[in-house]
């Protein structure tokens, strides 16, 4: 192998407005490596690349490729350059032929025409290089995802690519074909490409990969040896600094004192998901701990109707009852702030005050309207309560800061005064002083009896809000915590093996 | 300058609105005045409330489906079956060739109320499609412009049946305390709907179903449910429009009425400030109308071919979608971010 | 073993076949039905005239419908072409008649017009992010108002030349010309079409940008100028199918083609392409527009139907074909689901093998 620093970046910075996404972030690639690039949602992971690769102009910094600095206009600029992506979600054409797709923008021309024949050739000998062997005038839909990766990692290499980044590939793969991409990672890396392997399956970092690079909170952690990291200790890297058992809230009951049972999963199946038992208990903070991926936010949707169990009960206040739809759950007090809340949670056009009494109203219906009096009651006790920064109560939320859309998001939850709130990273993306305030008010809310789900990237937050903790890994609940065991290093130890025995 | 962000969007279709009227006062003769013979008022203002009623009426109902993010295409021939279904009502023999009228005449409240169900059959069927079946708004709508017409048409038996019957031509025709009906009727819709959205939750329901459908369904409203009765509605108004062309004509012309009028209804909602999947202003609408009414009945003053006003409303279409659109409307927003965040 | 290879993969063909042809055989199908049953229920429907009259009579459809495909196919949508042709009729008939201009080159100065049109429209559309719809609907309002603007009454058109052009035909047949010049152009642009969606760059990059435009741009693919182009093709397309309406009309008229935009998009949906863009054949426009015509042709044998039956079938067709679509979109996640858990495994085992044998 070939050992030479291919790719060097250094000092790159990026923010967006109200987020600082990268701040002075290093990295290098060597030819013929495979480096794994983790961190947890919002670490800055795939600002990198999106910076690396042209999609996001970079504030700051300075990228070196084979020795000349280098900056990506786009995507395709920084393909024709060399540095390839393959994204999870496969960006190909899914209704053209599986040829078209390695050749299109460059398609073979004879007499001024596209050579359809020796595209045909061409494309059966790109993926030939992969050693695949497939009807490559099939269309791409009716391939696996699998196979459409490699026509995607064909692509790329068609177009000469030295570095590959291959960005969650192997999240909807099983395990035969995990197996059969990482025999063709190792085959590229003999022949000298560099490849960024991106993934929230650690076992996976240690088969195939040489070095390790951290991100989080926007900042690079550090680069390692494989060989030379433990897996807890890359899970503490990941997660934060070993957790100060003094740090853990004072104020907060051990696990025996919370109240009576409200929902409670019994052997619940559901697609992607292992089989599952929980327990949601009155007054009580439940976490979740599990990297991303681990089915943290696919357990939440069960709990508010959004997925259906495809086997198993579910009780609520110890009757079997099937969830049939959010607003189901919402009748039974269950509330849910999403994870995506551009996409799922606020109403952007609208004002501050809308979208807090949406969900009280959406319970009222459509006549029992609240006064405006009511209305602004409400608004300001929540704009107040939670510090919520805007002009007043008509801005339109979509000018609000990201922390201050949660706020409202939070706010509106809680005016409908739920007995169960499932909150999906809460706090992501937002300041550390707003962190510290949402933390402290789920504390108050278990206090007041709210049974409270609180699922987060950070595992500090977790570890300091919940009473109990249940750890997921790979879609499954594998451990649960209470009391003294919760800890930073036990929880851990459960992410990076998987089991419970220390 | 005007706090209350729902009167500053309102700001510059008024404006636009005023330059039409000043300009008439200034180039038409006797614009402003408003003469009395019998008891009604005669005069270019009131003729513009007059002839804009349809377009007013269905653009209340348009601008509901706009703001769930939808189109209603199929207005026009809603409106061409709404007028033959009276017709046909009211002199059922006349495709036959038989013009007696049947004895006693069919009344007041079956001309009228039949239409108006059978509209509300085909809004529908175009809700069930976009809120169930799930189709693209466009592409919904579509079927029923194309086969609408025909459908009127088969009622009709591509005749245009002429009616007399006193208490429908009221609809139309008529005046009440000097003011023409029409007129009145707008005013009472546009009281109606603005009550039932703006003083219940409706009008909130429907702005969160089109700005977030997904965030709409998990605060537990019944959204399609919503899209659905927007599009019912909106055939409604496009059958109650229907009925006033049909009534003031004293006929049903299969053919061509209603025909663009869906077009109208869309100009007037944009020119409003209606926000596609967002935020709408039924007073926006109203002005909106009014200015394609005026734009009309102005050129019209001018000895311009009617027709010819497309061109016109093309271009008024344009230059506010324009300023509506994305680009021009990112950068104010960032200016807006930065000033709400200082 | 080889054996076992080329078993799967004949499986996958035949799943593909079913799967994207669906649409496509209904629409022949659907054809060969009417067709057969017209032929039996009335005399002389199978003749060569009729025939070649489905040709003529749906010429300006079918060279509009050429346009239309490749923009749904895009992903967007052109209801400004019926307008078009009522201007590009009313344009001709004025220059010729009234300004006594050269027809070919009023004919030649009304696609400058159309392809303008279509240009500035996809540049709106693109450049502006506003939606199709609007932009076309404007396109729409702006060539009907231009056309009355242009004149309000019908003017026959006389020009002897203009007269004879459209007489041009491929042979004749008991003293009538088959196949006249708008059939020709028609075929021409069709051929046109076929060429340019499967042979040409340019065809290629509009499938790729209705099948997932933010990929298109991803795989550096030129979707702005790819997308102009489109809706220039579109304008063009108009205004020659105007040109082909004004032979077959002989006069300009304001009012032709109001509506004609709705058969336009029926024709192409029931030719089998995908509304939502990404998947379609201008070879099943072409059947489309033939099953247009058969409708209209059975209904003139008919004769007791009316005209208006023809907009309530084609109102009826659109839905079923539409249905379909949606039904074939929908299960497609169904489809897409046992076939990627059969082929998982396939896959799995096919790449293993490859690798095993290989390494």
């Amino acid at each position: 192998m070939v050992q030479s620093e291919l790719l060097e970046i250094r000092g790159l910075s990026k923010s967006f407005p109200g987020v600082r996404a990268l701040t002075d972030v290093d990295f290098s690639l060597k030819s013929g490596e495979i480096h794994a690039l983790l961190g947890e949602n919002g670490a800055g992971k795939s600002t990198l690349i999106k910076t690396l690769t042209g999609v996001y102009k970079k504030d700051a910094g300075k990228v070196f490729f084979d020795g000349k600095e280098f900056e990506a206009h786009s995507p395709a600029h920084a393909g024709q350059n060399g540095i390839s992506t393959v994204y999870q979600e496969v960006n190909l054409i899914p209704g053209l032929s599986v040829a078209e797709n390695i050749y299109l923008g460059r398609e073979p021309m004879k007499y001024g025409n596209i050579d359809w024949k020796q595209m045909r050739a061409g494309a059966q000998k790109a993926l030939a290089k992969l050693r695949i062997k497939l009807d490559v005038n099939q269309e791409l839909s009716s391939c696996s995802i699998a196979i459409q990766q490699m026509v995607s990692i064909a692509r790329a290499l068609d177009v000469s690519a030295k570095v590959l980044i291959l960005d969650e590939p192997t999240s909807s793969l099983d395990e035969g074909e995990v197996a059969s991409l990482f025999e063709v990672m190792r085959n590229l890396r003999s022949q000298g490409i560099a490849i960024v392997f991106i993934t929230h399956f650690l076992d996976q970092v240690y088969e195939i990969c040489d070095r390790i690079t951290v991100l989080r909170n926007s900042k690079l952690v550090g680069v390692f040896n494989v060989n030379e990291l433990s897996k807890v200790d890359l899970v503490t890297h990941m997660l934060g600094k070993e957790l100060d058992e003094e740090s853990r809230k004072s104020h907060k009951k051990d696990g025996q004192s919370a109240g009576d049972v409200f929902m409670e999963l019994k052997d619940v199946v559901a697609s992607g998901l292992g089989q599952m038992n929980l327990k949601v208990r009155k007054g009580e903070v439940l976490g979740f701990a599990g990297l991303l991926g681990s089915g943290r936010t696919e357990v939440a949707e069960i709990l508010f109707g959004i997925r259906k169990p495809l086997s198993g009960e579910l009780l609520l206040n110890g009757k079997k009852t099937n969830l049939k739809n959010p607003r189901n759950a919402i009748s039974h007090g269950i509330a849910f702030c999403p994870e995506d809340r551009r996409r799922e949670g606020i109403i952007a056009d609208l004002s501050v005050r809308e979208n807090i009494i949406l969900a009280i109203q959406a319970r009222r219906g459509i006549f029992r309207t609240m006064s405006r009096k009511e209305q602004q009651r409400i608004v300001d006790k929540y704009i107040e309560e939670l510090k919520i920064a805007t002009p007043d109560a008509e801005q339109k939320v979509q000018f609000l800061s990201g922390g201050n859309q949660q706020k409202v998001i939070l706010a509106r939850w809680l005016a409908s005064n739920p007995k169960f709130l499932i909150l999906d990273e809460p706090t992501r993306g937002i300041d550390v002083g707003v962190k510290l305030d949402i933390q402290d008010l789920v504390g108050a809310l278990s206090e007041e009896g709210m049974a409270v789900l609180f699922i987060s990237s950070e595992l500090e937050e977790v570890l300091r809000s919940s009473e109990r903790v249940l750890v997921l890994r790979d879609r499954n609940i594998v451990d649960e915590l209470t009391g003294e065991d919760i800890n930073g290093a036990k929880v851990m130890h459960t992410i990076a093996e998987g089991s419970t025995d220390v | 300058m005007f706090k209350n962000e729902n009167v500053r969007k309102l700001l510059w279709p008024a404006v636009a609105l005023l330059v039409i009227l000043l300009f008439n006062v200034f180039f038409t003769e006797n614009f402003l005045n408003i003469e009395v013979k019998d008891g009604h008022l005669f005069g270019s203002l009131i003729d513009i409330l007059n002839r804009g009623a349809p377009v007013l009426i269905i653009s209340i109902g348009m601008t509901l489906v706009y703001a769930t993010g939808g189109i209603d295409l199929s207005v026009g021939s809603v409106i061409a079956i709404s007028g033959a279904v009276a017709a046909q009502l009211i002199r059922p023999g006349y495709i036959h060739g038989i013009l007696e009228y049947p004895d006693p005449p069919t009344s007041l409240f079956v001309v009228i109320g039949v239409p108006l169900l059978i509209c509300a059959i085909a809004g529908a069927w175009n809700g069930v499609l976009v809120a169930f079946v799930g189709i693209q708004p466009i592409i919904a709508t579509l079927i029923l412009m194309v086969a609408g017409r025909g459908i009127a048409q088969l009622v009709t038996e591509g005749q245009i049946p002429v009616f007399i019957h006193e208490p429908f031509q009221f609809l139309g025709g008529g005046f009440l305390m000097g003011v023409p009906f029409p007129v009145i009727v707008s005013i009472l819709l546009i009281a109606a709907v603005y009550f039932l959205t703006r003083r219940t939750s409706l009008g909130l329901f429907i702005e969160s179903s089109g700005g977030n459908p997904i965030a709409s369904r998990y605060m537990g409203i019944k959204s399609r449910l919503i899209v659905l009765s927007t599009y019912v509605f909106c055939a409604l108004c496009a059958g109650l429009a229907g009925l006033i062309i049909c009534s003031d004509i004293k006929a049903a012309d299969a053919n061509n009425a209603g025909l663009f009028l869906e077009l109208d209804a869309i100009a007037a909602v944009i020119i409003g400030g209606t926000m596609w999947g967002g935020r709408f202003t039924l007073a926006g609408s109203v002005i909106g109308a009014l200015i394609i009414q005026s734009i009309t009945t102005t050129i019209l003053a001018f000895g311009i071919p009617p027709e010819v006003t497309l061109v016109f409303k093309a271009l008024v279409i344009i230059i506010v979608s324009l300023i509506q659109s994305e680009g021009i409307q990112d950068a104010i927003n960032t200016w807006k971010t930065k000033r709400a965040q200082a | 073993m080889e054996n076992k290879k080329g078993a799967g993969m004949k499986l996958n063909l035949n799943l593909n076949l079913t799967k994207k042809n669906i649409p496509i055989l209904s629409s022949i199908g659907i054809f060969l039905l009417l067709y057969v049953v017209g032929g039996l229920f009335f005399n002389g429907f199978f003749s060569i005239g009729v025939f070649s009259n489905l040709f003529y009579d749906n010429a300006f459809l079918g060279v509009l419908a050429v346009g239309m495909t490749l923009v749904i196919i895009s992903g967007g949508i052109d209801l400004s072409v019926g307008s078009v042709i009522g201007f590009t009729c009313t344009f001709i008939a004025y220059l010729v008649e009234v300004k006594q201009m050269n027809p070919v080159l009023a004919m030649f100065l009304s696609l400058v017009i159309g392809t303008t049109a279509g240009t500035l429209m996809g540049f709106l559309i693109h450049n502006f992010k506003l939606p199709a719809f609007l932009v076309t609907l404007v396109g729409m309002f702006l060539f009907r108002g231009l056309a009355y603007q242009v004149s309000l009454e019908s003017i026959p058109i006389r020009n002897e030349l203009f007269l004879e052009m459209s007489q041009v035909g491929l042979f004749e047949y008991n003293g009538r010309t088959l196949f006249p010049m708008a059939s020709l152009i028609f075929i021409f642009m069709v051929m046109l079409g076929v060429y340019m969606s499967h042979f040409r760059k340019f065809g290629r990059n509009i499938y790729a940008i209705g099948g997932s435009e933010p990929s298109a741009v991803l795989m550096g693919l030129p979707v702005g100028r790819t997308k102009i182009m489109v809706y220039a093709f579109s304008g063009f397309c108009s205004a020659l199918g105007g040109i082909v309406y004004t032979f077959y009309l002989q006069s300009g008229y304001a009012l032709a083609g109001v509506g004609m935009e709705l058969n336009v998009i029926a024709a192409v949906v029931i030719g089998g392409t995908l509304l939502t863009g990404g998947a379609g054949f201008i070879e099943g426009t072409l059947v489309g527009v033939l099953i247009l015509g058969l409708i209209d042709t059975i209904l003139n044998f008919y004769g007791q139907l009316s005209s208006w039956w023809f907009r309530i079938f084609i109102g009826l067709l659109l839905f079923l074909f539409i249905l379909l679509q949606t039904w074939l979109t929908r299960s497609n996640i169904f489809l897409k689901y046992a076939m990627k858990q059969q082929q998982k495994r396939n896959d799995a085992a096919k790449g293993l093998q490859e690798t095993s044998q290989h390494s």
